[in-house]
């Protein structure tokens, strides 16, 4: 059987890499991107000299023919669904099956002068060469748009020193996913790295210079910016023009439903492109991320090569960096809190990093994270989040879900001062939070208590007959320097048993 | 804050080319002493001093004229011996006595470095505190000012432009840093003499110290604390917002300066003795004469040989095993310090192609079975006389190992090829804690859940070359012997994916993909 997967993002060289596992079918990957797959989360890398292209690879060029997948660089014109036959610019293509990842496309929404030279988004590695282009000779850059892209563009110029004016819709940063408090802390962030951040500003026209490239920005309060560069960055949409006339059901991506199938059998859309018949509650029919791309790419591979596998994207997460400040999210946090939803919110008094964990009024159920600053276990979390744990369970125990690095202050003990303080309770975090706690937590441990607790005896009394014997040893031989390397050697291995029996103590009480 | 940088680096340049341009600023007149100490035996230096006419009482300003002579003198004493042992003493290469009685080059050229050093006179040694604290403060001072001014960048990681900069990236500036670098170790190694005036330099400073004189390896030594308390400092400025690379970094800074440094030029009891050393990076601890000086020293010497043997075989295995070789190879090692402070702006170039793990592996425990099957000869050499071989042997290490791969090319190609060369392909110690952090130890860095977006940084930025986003991206823990748990990959990840944990979950659980969170497993089974 013959697979054709057309886009070779994350989504689509997943399903590939996955149908390799399973299966001997041929497989055949078409882009006209690149010639392998990279890394898209990683454009702005490049640009700002933290990696080359080469290194945002994942895979050695020598791992596709490896696992006998074929590149294609071609672009497809159109697709013969019944003759289930694609149309390249170079040559024609059959297929058993065929998976559609062929990601988005960014989002203009008919401003005058949208189509200028240096004007552009940023999705595909041809916008960062254009983006290099540009940057040449430019000397201030605008960008349209509040979200994750819009600030990766900021950091991407501002590394170069090319000042930048942030035109953002809404009344605060990404205000439409992040509260209002997390929303605020970025607005002070994007200007301490001395962004000209202005909100509720729209971009009403762009102008041309006499060569046709962009002149300066009109905004909607009348406000004229002059810049070279002009980046869009108000969101994506699925990237479906070619497939308009053709039979295969479309709505604003490609409709499919919980088994990823389009309305055309062995005809699959996964990734950026699909939309969801039937969105689960709480999600949106299209998810454009990263995490959800290679969860579908891994379904749709056990569909066709398994058995039939539900589209399950599991408890919602997702993650991103803001200049310095990494942002995770689990379960349900959005940006205007529910009527049924209680929320615990605490912020470092530097106003860089927060915790806010939402629970519901009635059952006191924990339903979502939000971490500014701080690194929580995406695990632990979901493990909370999934068995629906009271919040005070939770709080007592959020130690286990601190992921930060080793020697980082904690601030789990403020933010259960703060619930305290909050609901008149004396809620005491326990210290649990050694590895051993949270693999036993996760049911990863592979030794019982009664193991350990065993080890731990057995190693005490080894660690204490050790030493006593390399103190008598010099006693009864008259050697000197052996007995003393002998009676050295035995001494260490004694302190080595105690501190073993010393850390089991340690697993055990931190069990407590 | 640009014009204190340029100001800087113009200070830094200016001292750089005052300490290079001291090395031609002597004159030199023979010192009879000096010659007579380093030859140290009677008979050799009977035939030395009456060739020594055509240099004494000569003084010679070029450097280059005075080695063409004293060449020319030991040449001629050497043949002088030579004649005089076969004619005179009637001995010929079959007695073992010829061998003792004969010049021989090495000795010529161990004694060139003594006399250079001792003969030197004139300018130099007239403003010998001027040459000296001028080019000490114009590098240190200009060197700080360079850096200082990243204090007004927002703490976070700050990785730009590094492949647009030709000095991190094998441009013109790296290649000539690495030239740079290289010659200095040949020099240090092979040529010392050639580096004798800068001995003459830091004189001051070791006596400050101690008493005596100072030799090329207290300059080496000088110049790596030097080297490591300043690129220390701007480690630590780069990554201030992180407080494992502060504690770390700090770490590594005080252990090469009190206990790599201070100590042996101190205390005359711990002189030439690194208390952190242990074999089989320290691969001379068991040659019989430094076991000899050990014994002869007394009690503490004896305790200074057990320590190392307990070192070796109880301190470094436990530890490893609670903390991975992190704790040595990270925290406490002076080659691992250089490397993370001097080498850190040249740590992405380190090769990430699985072909390099091959490699790297084949190489790293040859170099162990090497360092082990050497040392296993000497000690054996110790109770019998049939192993005369085993000096080759040892010379041979010393030289391939000891000197080339861990000096010249370990730290000369630091710009080229990262900067743990050494530490990933041919360091014994590395491979040691290597083993037993793969198959027993509780260090591993894990993964958080599925929140890695293959971005790749964590690989890029890995010094030994672990292509980290590999397991990354599967959701699995990465266990690997290279790993010198510097902790960088979750430094620079931007999404927090990664940390470096210690816990006894069974390293056998570790490198499965145990994560398969993407699909239920209820509904497919395991992949």
């Amino acid at each position: 059987m013959h697979i054709a997967i057309i886009g070779n993002g994350i989504s689509g060289i997943t399903a590939a890499r996955h149908i390799r596992k399973h299966s001997n079918h041929k497989i055949s990957v078409i882009s006209s991107e690149t010639d392998h797959f990279f890394s898209r989360t990683a454009l702005m890398y490049i640009y700002m000299g933290h990696m080359r292209y080469k290194e945002t690879k994942p895979y050695e060029d020598h791992f596709w023919e490896k696992n006998r997948i074929d590149l294609v660089r071609d672009y497809v014109h159109s697709i013969n669904f019944k003759g289930k036959k694609l149309q390249l610019k170079n040559q024609e293509i059959s297929y058993d099956k065929l998976i559609l990842a062929v990601g988005s496309t960014p989002n203009k929404f008919g401003w005058p002068g949208q189509d200028l030279d240096g004007v552009q988004g940023l999705y595909a590695y041809q916008d960062v060469e254009t983006m290099e282009h540009w940057s040449k000779d430019l000397k201030h850059a605008v960008i349209v748009g509040g979200g994750l892209i819009g600030i990766e563009m900021a950091e991407m110029f501002l590394s170069r020193k090319i000042p930048v004016t942030f035109l953002v819709r809404e009344k605060s940063y990404w205000n439409g996913v992040l509260p209002s408090e997390e929303s605020a802390m970025i607005n002070r962030h994007i200007e301490a790295h001395h962004a000209d951040l202005k909100l509720s500003t729209e971009l009403k026209e762009i102008l041309p210079d006499k060569n046709g490239r962009v002149r300066a920005v009109i905004t909607n309060k009348g406000e004229e910016i002059e810049c070279q560069f002009v980046g869009l960055t108000a969101g994506v949409h699925p990237n479906i023009n070619f497939l308009k006339d053709s039979e295969l059901a479309l709505a604003k991506g490609i409709l499919v439903n919980e088994y990823l199938e389009t309305n055309i059998p062995d005809v699959y859309a996964i990734g950026d492109c699909a939309q969801m018949q039937n969105p689960r509650k709480g999600r949106r029919p299209i998810e454009a991320v990263w995490y959800t791309g290679r969860m579908m790419g891994e379904t749709v591979a056990h569909t066709i090569c398994k058995k039939k596998t539900v589209y399950n994207p599991g408890i919602w997460f997702n993650s991103a960096k803001f200049f310095d400040i990494e942002y995770q999210v689990y379960g349900d946090v959005p940006a205007k809190l529910p009527e049924d939803y209680k929320t615990l919110y605490w912020e470092h008094p530097e106003g860089n990093r927060a915790i806010r964990i939402l629970y519901h009024k009635n059952t006191n159920e924990v339903v979502g994270f939000n971490l500014m600053g701080i690194r929580y276990r995406h695990e632990v979390c979901e493990q909370w989040l999934a068995n629906k744990t009271h919040i005070e369970e939770v709080l007592q125990h959020l130690s286990l879900a601190n992921f930060d690095p080793e020697f980082y202050s904690t601030y789990e003990k403020d933010l259960v001062q703060k619930y305290n303080q909050q609901n008149g309770r004396e809620l005491v975090l326990s210290n649990r939070s050694s590895t051993d706690a949270v693999a036993f937590f996760l049911g990863k441990n592979t030794q019982s208590k009664a193991d350990i607790q065993q080890g731990m005896k057995r190693n005490l009394m080894l660690g204490i007959l050790l030493i006593l014997l390399s103190f008598i040893l010099p006693f009864l031989f008259t050697v000197k320097l052996p007995i003393m390397i002998v009676s050295g050697l035995l001494v260490g291995l004694g302190i080595g048993l105690l501190l073993l029996s010393f850390s089991q103590r340690q697993v055990l009480s931190g069990l407590e | 804050m640009k014009g204190i940088r340029i100001i800087g680096l113009v200070a830094f340049v200016i001292g750089l080319m005052l300490f290079v341009v001291s090395l031609g600023l002597s004159d030199y007149s023979l010192d009879m002493d000096s010659l007579e100490s380093g030859i140290d035996k009677d008979y050799h230096f009977n035939f030395v001093e009456k060739e020594s006419g055509m240099m004494k009482g000569k003084t010679y300003t070029s450097m280059w004229a005075f080695f063409l002579d004293y060449d020319q003198m030991m040449s001629n004493a050497q043949s002088a011996i030579l004649n005089d042992v076969k004619t005179n003493l009637k001995l010929t290469t079959a007695d073992g006595d010829y061998w003792s009685k004969i010049l021989k080059n090495e000795k010529i050229n161990k004694v060139k470095f003594l006399v250079a050093r001792d003969s030197a006179q004139g300018f130099l040694l007239r403003k010998r505190g001027l040459f000296l604290w001028l080019s000490l403060i114009l590098i240190c001072v200009g060197a700080l000012m360079y850096i200082f001014p990243s204090m007004n960048l927002l703490p976070g990681i700050k990785n730009d432009g590094i492949f647009h900069s030709g000095l991190h990236s094998r441009g013109a500036l790296g290649i000539t840093i690495g030239i740079f670098m290289t010659v200095f170790y040949i020099v240090l190694y092979w040529f010392p003499h050639l580096m004798a005036n800068w001995v003459v330099l830091v004189q001051p400073i070791k006596s400050m110290m101690m008493e005596g004189k100072a030799d090329q390896w207290f300059l080496y030594g000088f110049i790596y604390t030097i080297a490591i308390l300043i690129m220390g400092i701007r480690f630590m400025i780069k990554y201030r917002h992180n407080k494992y690379q502060l504690v770390r970094t700090f770490s590594v800074m005080f252990f090469q300066l009190c206990f790599a440094f201070a100590l042996p030029n101190m205390i005359r009891a711990l002189q030439g003795v690194d208390l952190k050393n242990a074999w089989p990076l320290d691969y001379s601890f068991f040659f019989e004469y430094r076991i000899n000086a050990l014994i002869e020293e007394g009690n503490f010497g004896l305790w200074l040989l057990v320590w190392g043997i307990v070192l070796m075989a109880i301190v470094v295995p436990i530890i490893t095993y609670f903390y991975g070789k992190r704790w040595y190879c990270s925290w406490v090692c002076g080659c691992g310090g250089l490397a993370e402070t001097l080498g850190d702006p040249f740590r992405q170039q380190s090769d990430k192609s699985l072909k390099a793990w091959k490699i790297e592996r084949y190489l790293i425990h040859f170099v162990l079975v090497f360092a082990v099957v050497m040392t296993i000869l000497v000690v054996l050499s110790l109770f019998t006389d049939k192993l005369g071989f085993s000096y080759n042997v040892r010379a041979w290490y010393g030289f391939f190992i000891g000197s080339i791969f861990a000096g010249v090319i370990g730290t000369g190609f630091y710009p080229l090829m990262g900067n743990r060369v050494w530490c990933r392909f041919g360091c014994p110690l590395a491979a040691y804690m290597g083993l037993i952090q793969r198959i027993k130890s509780r260090f591993r860095i894990t993964v958080n859940g599925g929140q890695c977006i293959s971005c790749g940084n964590c690989s890029t930025y890995c010094e030994m070359g672990i292509d980290v986003r590999h397991y990354a991206q599967r959701g699995q823990d990465i266990v690997r012997s290279s790993c010198v748990g510097c902790g960088i990959c979750a430094a620079v990840c931007p999404r927090g994916v990664l940390k470096l944990e210690n816990g006894t979950v069974d390293i056998d659980n570790r490198g499965i993909d145990l994560r398969t969170i993407h699909v239920p497993m209820d509904s497919v089974g395991i992949l």
